[in-house]
């Protein structure tokens, strides 16, 4: 590894510095291991979306580099054939998710706000983070059963007569994104709205008692004081959401597709994992995975420079 | 909270305010907690008569059938060692490993302190994706090992950032005074740093304990040794049966045949098998979760 040197700014030689500090290089070196076999190795194999990658027995990088060169070719390939159909998914999946998920938690926190009662309160909000402490495979589960023909969904809809049959959830496309949106939304409102209340709880009770002087009613006092003083939370949120827009989720949409809805269901990453891993394409799979790699990392890095600005000049 | 001194009269906005706010958090609360009541009951209900659906509130025939076969099942039994294992070696290794990364970077005088931060903040948002992934753990042979559950997840930076920011918290003065009595940085890590940092270690502690207990994707893929399935990718075997369909009418009739449990009602005894230990600890560890999650929000 490089060992850059701020040395002007110091006055030990650089090599009395690192034999000071050995101990906490003998701390690093652990995590050094790590990063390095379990973060920096598989970003070499990245070369695999550019060549025609076959796994033999003689090792990782004999195998990485003796495959032969192919330019673009997967690229190309992608972008000729499932591209609209993967990136209309991924997009509709992940714009129908921020509608729903985005308001969800700020509302849950506002409201939670005006309860009275502490133990309600802390009922509520103690309920509503429960299912971000489940796996993906329990919350699949549950909508499963719930979805179901004859499951508890159905049973209300037809009570309410919205429809006199069951509906097949899980055999029709267009309800799809839908109900990855409610799941995402039902395993992370509680978690964000955590946040919020954090915000809510950082404002001044003085400004309340003030409005309260002025005879303002609650409802004024949400509109003028608790919102206001949430916009710059909801701000950064938003931005950090639209900046994570192309990670759209990947065990939900595995674990509830079938291949009756996978023109629906079939999101960027599962696509890459379904070529690269179950279909043995392992050099096309890395290609769409890197395709999305770069797209999302240019969108976050973009997301936090505007947020850092927010951040700066403050929005108001 | 307001302390109100003079009773106002209620405006007709705040009647209103009320009555979304009780219905809206009414809805939310039932959202959350009632779907793990209705897989409760389906799971207690008597296999055969829950075909007939309709179940909403009560078990109509009570009947622990399904749990005395999942919990018979060897391959059950085993995923669920497998499960306590990895939660209970892969969170203390994680959180230790962590924890010295994130003292590490928290050092002012560390030698190129920019570069190896930035080594380590630049994975979160860039990697090799699975393919590539996978043909690595393939050739340091940690496919079908039990070290694929701990040492991939040895490290997470988001939780480096916040053990991080919590040491830097902390008063430099204490060290210095340390340092010159003679105590090296080992020492101090292990004497100072770790028993001070005791409440975000147990924040974190919680955050890699439940991921481990959740996950299921790497048992999934990078193993096929059935000794090495975690009670959660189990579960995603009897999920994909169930997907696969086996109709109601041939449910009818392993019913007919004498069975006492169906692929639905094993389902659902697996999902609640799961499911419980996590209920039974949230009231525990919920306080330390948001604490970690203020943290993490104010430090994003």
């Amino acid at each position: 590894m490089k060992k850059k040197s701020n040395l002007p700014v110091h006055k030990k030689a650089m090599s009395k510095r690192l034999w000071d500090q050995r101990f906490l290089f003998l701390l690093l070196l652990p995590a050094l291991v790590w990063v390095i076999i379990i973060c920096y190795a598989p970003m070499t194999g990245l070369y695999m979306a550019f060549s025609n990658y076959s796994p033999s027995t003689q090792g990782y990088f004999h195998d990485l580099f003796g495959a032969p060169f192919v330019g673009m070719d997967w690229f190309n390939y992608f972008f000729e054939n499932d591209f609209r159909l993967i990136m209309r998914n991924t997009l509709a999946t992940s714009l129908l998710t921020l509608i729903i998920s985005f308001p969800a938690p700020i509302i849950i926190a506002i409201l939670l706000n005006e309860v009275r009662s502490t133990r309600v309160k802390k009922f509520v909000q103690t309920a509503s983070y429960l299912p971000y402490f489940i796996s993906w495979v329990i919350a699949a589960n549950i909508f499963l059963t719930m979805l179901s023909a004859g499951g508890v969904v159905n049973d209300i809809l037809q009570a309410l007569h919205v429809t006199n049959k069951d509906i097949l959830f899980f055999q029709n496309g267009k309800y799809f994104w839908g109900i990855i949106a409610s799941a995402n939304t039902w395993k992370g409102m509680g978690y964000s709205a955590i946040i919020y209340l954090a915000a809510i709880a950082g404002i001044d009770q003085q400004q309340y008692e003030a409005a309260e002087v002025d005879g303002a009613n609650r409802v004024q006092k949400i509109f003028n004081i608790t919102l206001p003083a949430m916009i710059p939370t909801i701000c950064i949120l938003l931005i950090l959401a639209i900046g994570g827009i192309m990670n759209t989720g990947f065990e939900q949409q595995l674990l509830m597709q079938n291949d009756a809805i996978l023109n629906y269901s079939d999101v960027l990453d599962t696509y890459a994992y379904r070529y690269g891993m179950r279909n043995g394409m392992y050099s096309y799979g890395t290609a769409v995975g890197l395709f999305k790699s770069v797209v999302s990392f240019i969108l976050v890095l973009s997301a936090n420079s505007i947020t850092k600005k927010v951040n700066d000049q403050g929005l108001f | 909270m307001i302390k109100k001194k003079v009773k106002h009269k209620k405006s007709k906005q705040d009647v209103i305010l009320d009555i979304i706010k009780v219905v809206f958090l009414s809805i939310i609360t039932i959202v959350t907690i009632y779907p793990f009541w209705n897989i409760f009951i389906i799971s207690i209900n008597d296999a055969t008569d829950a075909i007939r659906g309709n179940l909403h509130f009560w078990p109509r025939v009570f009947s622990l059938e399904s749990y005395k076969n999942i919990l018979s099942r060897q391959e059950f039994l085993n995923s669920t060692k497998v499960t306590v294992a990895r939660t209970v070696i892969g969170t203390p290794i994680a959180v230790f490993v962590t924890t010295m990364l994130a003292y590490v970077l928290s050092r002012k005088d560390l030698v190129a302190k920019k570069f190896v931060t930035i080594i380590f903040i630049f994975t979160m948002y860039f990697g090799g994706g699975l393919v590539p992934y996978y043909m690595v753990l393939k050739n340091i042979h940690l496919l079908n090992s039990f070290w694929v559950y701990i040492f991939p997840g040895c490290v997470s930076v988001y939780n480096m950032i916040l053990v991080k920011s919590y040491i830097e918290a902390m008063p430099d003065e204490i060290f210095e005074a340390t340092r010159i009595d003679g105590a090296n940085d080992l020492t101090i890590f292990f004497r100072m740093i770790i028993p001070l940092s005791k409440p975000i270690l147990m924040t974190i502690g919680l955050f890699v304990a439940v991921g481990q207990w959740n996950a299921w994707f790497d048992a999934y893929l990078f193993t096929s040794d059935q000794g090495l399935k975690t009670m959660q990718s189990i579960l995603v075997e009897i999920l994909n049966q169930y997907s696969m369909g086996s109709s109601n009418s041939e449910q009818m009739s392993n019913a007919a045949a004498g069975m006492t449990v169906t692929p639905d009602s094993i389902r659902m005894a697996a999902t609640m098998v799961a499911t419980v230990p996590i209920i039974l600890v949230y009231p525990f560890i919920q306080k330390y979760f948001v604490k970690g999650i203020m943290l993490g929000a104010v430090k994003s």
